[in-house]
């Protein structure tokens, strides 16, 4: 057992240049062929209550040996995304997040992503040739990494300077074999991190790498899997906002984690993530860590069409008592069903649900039942609304789509201005530059500090008024009942426009057309396409307005709603009239 | 695997016990279908990205500049610095390019600017990237002329003529050259100041002798930097003059009709109209024949007919005893009248009717006939309207008076008249009668003589 427990020291003895260890009864190591006694100690407690922990301290191994003095840390690739998935869990905490989501789920997905990349937890890493696989094994099967994997806690991310370094002594038994440390200074001249070039390089088949990206992918998983009231929009949304750490994360890695070269690939982005990006890369993160179906959303999640609708109604300043439409829709369509909704990844045919897109499009769907929206009808149905507002004071008024889109046109316009000057004030370039070489390095410094001095001397030209204050995160980016200034529709009513006519409900406006007739047939990934000049004015501003709000493509919502439009009069059609299939879904 | 989804699983809140109760009502009644649209392409755009925000913030700025919102304009371009940044070095070139001009369009502008953020903003610019260092040298030296600090230019000037960076590219070459010219010009400035003073204070023979010395090296300092650069073709006005003024004022007749003889007719300079005149006031100065002096007006004539000096011209060819000239000169007439700035140009006006007077006389009909005959079909509504005549009767009635004699020649009905002969339209000439209408009711009738 003691010679087991030894076997993760691994530096040659200085009196016979053995390797082989072992535990006197302080804990100090002694060299079972010459006896010679070293000052080290082996932390007994890391083998009794820890067991769990060292496993992980073996990911972030490399974090605690300085390698020469200005080389900073050995560290790995997925030691830096791992530290980059720890700040995300840690802001998504601050936002309010069940904790279990950073301790269980994250870290269980994060643990297996590793597993079944062969990066750790496995008896044959990805990265060990055959003269260091011997080191390896037995540095693995002393931790039993290649047995089940258990829970581990996220501890192993020093939070703070000083909690590293108290680690260091502890943990420097752990450190890598020697010839993996000899290999790394070759290495080294190309990137920070050991492993930054061969990661680069490495292109298995079947093998999900990680990219900056991809770690948002796992933050929405596991928001997914907890069924947290955060849908991807929201999420891409704080990242945009900076409430998440994504652009820049590496500058707040630990200092003695030298960043440069081959990392800049992995660890630097110049780009906001986009919501379809993410959506692919966490159904096949899904696939790849082979994952179990994911916990049933029913009608009381947040993420049930029936509550988001709700949601989305509310922000849009549309009336409540659209909600009961859009209810109907989602239940003739079929898709408020739990094995509808629910993510299976292992299912053969993976059909996954955008959820948030998915509710705006019902009530899209839901406005053209109403309105049609083909620039004539809606019109006059206001004009009707208006009326009858104009000679009845009493009771709810009725619902004027013309001073909704009046109101909402100017909002939007506001608001759209105000994100495009963000955007084009938003600063990439943290405080920390990159550089490929440290050839480059004070050059690029240079360059840094020469731009910061600009904006200093400029800072002076501005106008002296405070920025305006970090905007605080909320699922709501509008909101009309405080608002005293603006109308809110909340409590308008349908009344005429929707009239109950024995057991169901009529909508006076008796047409209908549909986003696409033609769906795309080919093997390319969308549905239909979407060009603007094709469409009426007012669907082309409820799809704008709805797809500013999600910060998604318009041509991505005009797909799901055509595609809610496929289901819900395909299942009428299919009902009534199976022999006029020639005519395609005309008439009902 | 099972141990892991049972970790997972545990997690799971048991929250779906709870039946929901929404979603409930009365069934939609669906409406017909009617419209079908087809679709075409979509165009998709990516996440924004650093390319897309300095982009983005570029276009801020340039419209700021615009409406002049020097604060707002600085506020984005205090966000565009990060361009610099780039991982590519051709867009930070471009980039650089790009702040230097926003950035001293601001600094002239901003109300809180001064000389020393511009002067610091320069030298910051000018270290950023070793091929602008020139480039920006000269600008800056440019801005503190236009503030009046000459000597402040002048030592920037200096600074950037001596300043070195491995090989010479054949476009700061050129840049140095330019340099070295305005530091030319300015020595021009400096001798001419020089000589100003001289003339205005008496001063004892030594003294004199001293300034005069001083003054001379000034003026080789310009003239060997002022000589470069007007050798390369260009259009070099300034430094033309001020480099004649100086060779003039030490005697150098021939050195002066040489740089300027050079300067208007060397094939390889731009098509310049100054350098014509800088050589005609010069021939005109030295008294030189008329012949000559005629000929290069007449190159100024093709460049710019409607020249100012060219009434000047006209008298020339009109005292010339070839008849050649004297043709030339009813054309140079016409041509300048053509222009729509001349056209209110009494003395253009009064030289041609009495020209046109002259010509019939000497019976050169044909004459005026080459050079009506295109003028025939514009010039009456160009010049000879009712709506004109009007107005310079209005405004000027010496003018409306010339120009209605001359149209009276042209068009009109008058003994002189050969309109008819050369086929002018024959409806009556709106401008001599209306003249001749108004005159009759605007002269003053004399108080009826009592009779008794």
């Amino acid at each position: 057992m003691e010679f087991e427990e030894a076997r993760d020291f691994s530096e040659r003895c200085t009196q016979c240049t053995a390797v082989s260890w072992g535990i006197t009864d302080e804990g100090t190591y002694y060299c079972t062929s010459c006896l010679n006694v070293t000052e080290r100690c082996k932390e007994v407690e890391s083998i009794v209550d820890f067991t769990p922990n060292t496993k992980i301290q073996a990911i972030s191994r490399g974090l605690k040996k300085k390698r020469k003095l200005e080389k900073g840390w050995e560290w790995y690739v997925c030691e830096g995304f791992q530290y980059v998935l720890y700040q995300q869990a840690e802001a998504l905490l601050s936002l309010g997040v069940c904790p279990k989501l950073k301790d269980e789920v994250l870290h269980n997905f994060w643990k297996r992503y590793l597993q079944k990349s062969k990066q750790a937890y496995c008896r044959k890493p990805i990265y060990s040739n055959d003269n260091k696989s011997a080191a390896s094994d037995s540095h693995l099967s002393l931790s039993g990494l290649d047995s089940e994997p258990e829970l581990l806690s996220i501890r192993s991310c020093p939070s703070s300077e000083g909690e590293a370094e108290s680690q260091s002594d502890v943990n420097s038994g752990l450190i890598l074999p020697n010839i993996k440390t000899t290999q790394c200074e070759t290495t080294s001249v190309c990137s920070g991190s050991v492993d930054g070039v061969e990661y680069s390089r490495q292109k298995e088949k079947g093998i999900l790498k990680m990219t900056l990206p991809m770690t948002l992918a796992f933050c929405y998983m596991s928001l997914l899997w907890q069924r947290e009231t955060i849908t991807l929009s929201d999420l891409l949304r704080f990242v945009e906002d900076g409430h998440i750490p994504y652009i820049n994360t590496y500058q707040n890695f630990p200092e003695e984690m030298k960043l440069y070269g081959q990392d800049i690939k992995f660890f630097s982005v110049e780009s906001w993530p986009v919501y379809e990006d993410i959506y692919e890369k966490m159904i096949e993160l899904g696939k790849f860590l082979d994952l179990p179906r994911f916990p049933d959303i029913t009608e009381n999640c947040f993420l049930h069409p029936n509550m988001l609708c709700m949601k989305y109604l509310m922000e849009a300043n549309l009336p409540d008592e659209m909600h009961s439409l859009t209810c109907q829709v989602t239940r003739i369509t079929g898709m408020g069903e739990v094995d509808f909704l629910t993510f299976d990844p292992i299912t053969q045919k993976t059909k996954t649900v955008k959820y948030d897109v998915q509710a705006v499009a019902i009530i899209v769907v839901v406005l053209k039942l109403l309105f049609l929206l083909n620039d004539n009808v809606e019109w006059s149905l206001s004009s009707l609304a208006q009326e009858n507002n104009e000679n009845n004071h009493e009771g709810k008024p009725y619902f004027d789509f013309r001073k909704w889109y009046q109101i909402m046109k100017k909002i939007i316009d506001e608001k759209q201005q105000k994100q495009e000057e963000f955007r084009a004030k938003y600063l990439w370039k943290s405080a920390k530059p990159l550089y490929y070489s440290s050839v480059d390095r004070s050059v690029v410094y240079k360059r840094r500090r020469m731009v910061a001095n600009l904006q200093k001397q400029f800072s002076i030209l501005v106008d002296s008024a405070p920025n305006p204050e970090k905007k605080k995160p909320s699922s709501f980016q509008l909101n009309w009942a405080e608002d005293q200034n603006t109308t809110c529709f909340h409590g308008h009513s349908l009344q005429k426009i929707l009239q109950k006519k024995g057991k169901s409900l009529t909508t006076l406006n008796s047409q209908y057309w549909l986003s696409t007739q033609k769906f795309c047939k080919s093997y390319c990934k969308h549905v239909t396409t979407y060009e603007e000049s094709n469409f009426s004015v007012s669907y082309q501003f409820v799809l704008n307005f709805f797809s500013f709000l999600l910060r998604i493509k318009t041509s991505l919502l005009h797909e799901e709603v055509s595609l809610i439009e496929k289901r819900l009069f395909y299942k009428k059609y299919e009902n009534k009239s199976k022999a006029s299939k020639s005519k395609k879904a005309r008439r009902f | 695997m099972d141990a892991f989804s049972e970790e997972l699983m545990r997690s799971v809140e048991d929250d779906d016990q709870v039946e929901a109760s929404i979603g409930c009502g009365p069934e939609i009644h669906l409406p017909w279908l009617s419209q079908h649209l087809q679709n075409t392409v979509s165009h998709g755009h990516k996440g924004i990205n650093f390319a897309q925000t300095t982009s983005i913030c570029l276009n801020f700025i340039q419209e700021a500049l615009l409406k002049h919102q020097w604060q707002r304009a600085s506020e984005f371009l205090q966000h565009y610095f990060q361009a610099l940044e780039d991982f590519n070095s051709q867009k930070r070139q471009v980039a650089l390019q790009n702040i230097w001009k926003l950035g001293s369009a601001i600094l002239y502008h901003h109300p809180k600017s001064n000389v020393e953020t511009f002067n610091a903003f320069a030298d910051r610019m000018k270290n950023i990237g070793v091929q602008n260092y020139l480039k920006i040298s000269l600008q800056h030296a440019l801005y503190l002329l236009h503030k009046g600090m000459v000597e402040e230019a002048y030592r920037n000037l200096n600074q950037a003529e001596s300043w070195r960076y491995g090989e010479m590219s054949a476009s700061q070459e050129k840049i140095i050259k330019l340099i070295q010219a305005y530091r030319g010009l300015l020595d021009y400035y400096t001798w001419s100041k020089k000589r100003t003073e001289l003339s205005k204070f008496d001063m004892d023979g030594f003294a004199t002798s001293a300034a005069t010395q001083d003054m001379h090296s000034y003026f080789r300092q310009a003239s060997v930097n002022l000589h470069e650069i007007i050798k390369i073709p260009g259009v070099w006005d300034p430094f033309v003059k001020s480099y004649v003024e100086m060779l003039e004022f030490y005697g150098d007749q021939d050195g002066a009709r040489q740089v300027l003889t050079d300067y208007a007719y060397d094939n390889n300079f731009p098509s310049n109209p100054n350098a014509h005149i800088y050589l005609y006031k010069f021939l005109k100065k030295e008294k030189a024949p008329e012949d000559k002096l005629i000929s290069v007006l007449k190159i100024l004539h093709q460049i710019v007919p409607s020249h100012k000096i060219m009434l000047e011209f006209h008298m020339l060819l009109r005292k010339s005893k070839k008849e050649e000239h004297q043709k030339l000169g009813l054309e140079v007439l016409f041509a300048v009248l053509d222009f729509s700035g001349c056209t209110e140009n009494i003395t253009a006006w009064k030289y041609l009717a009495k020209y046109l007077k002259q010509i019939m006389m000497e019976k050169h009909l044909n004459w005026v006939q080459e050079g009506w005959s295109s003028r025939k079909d514009w010039w009456p509504t160009f010049h000879f309207s009712y709506y004109l005549a009007k107005k310079n009767w209005k405004e000027n009635k010496i003018l409306a008076l010339e120009k209605a004699f001359t149209s009276g020649i042209l068009l009109g009905k008058g003994k002189l008249s050969w309109g008819h002969l050369s086929g002018a339209p024959s409806s009556p000439d709106t401008y001599t009668s209306y003249l001749l209408k108004i005159s009759v009711h605007s002269i003053p009738l004399l108080p009826p003589q009592r009779t008794r």
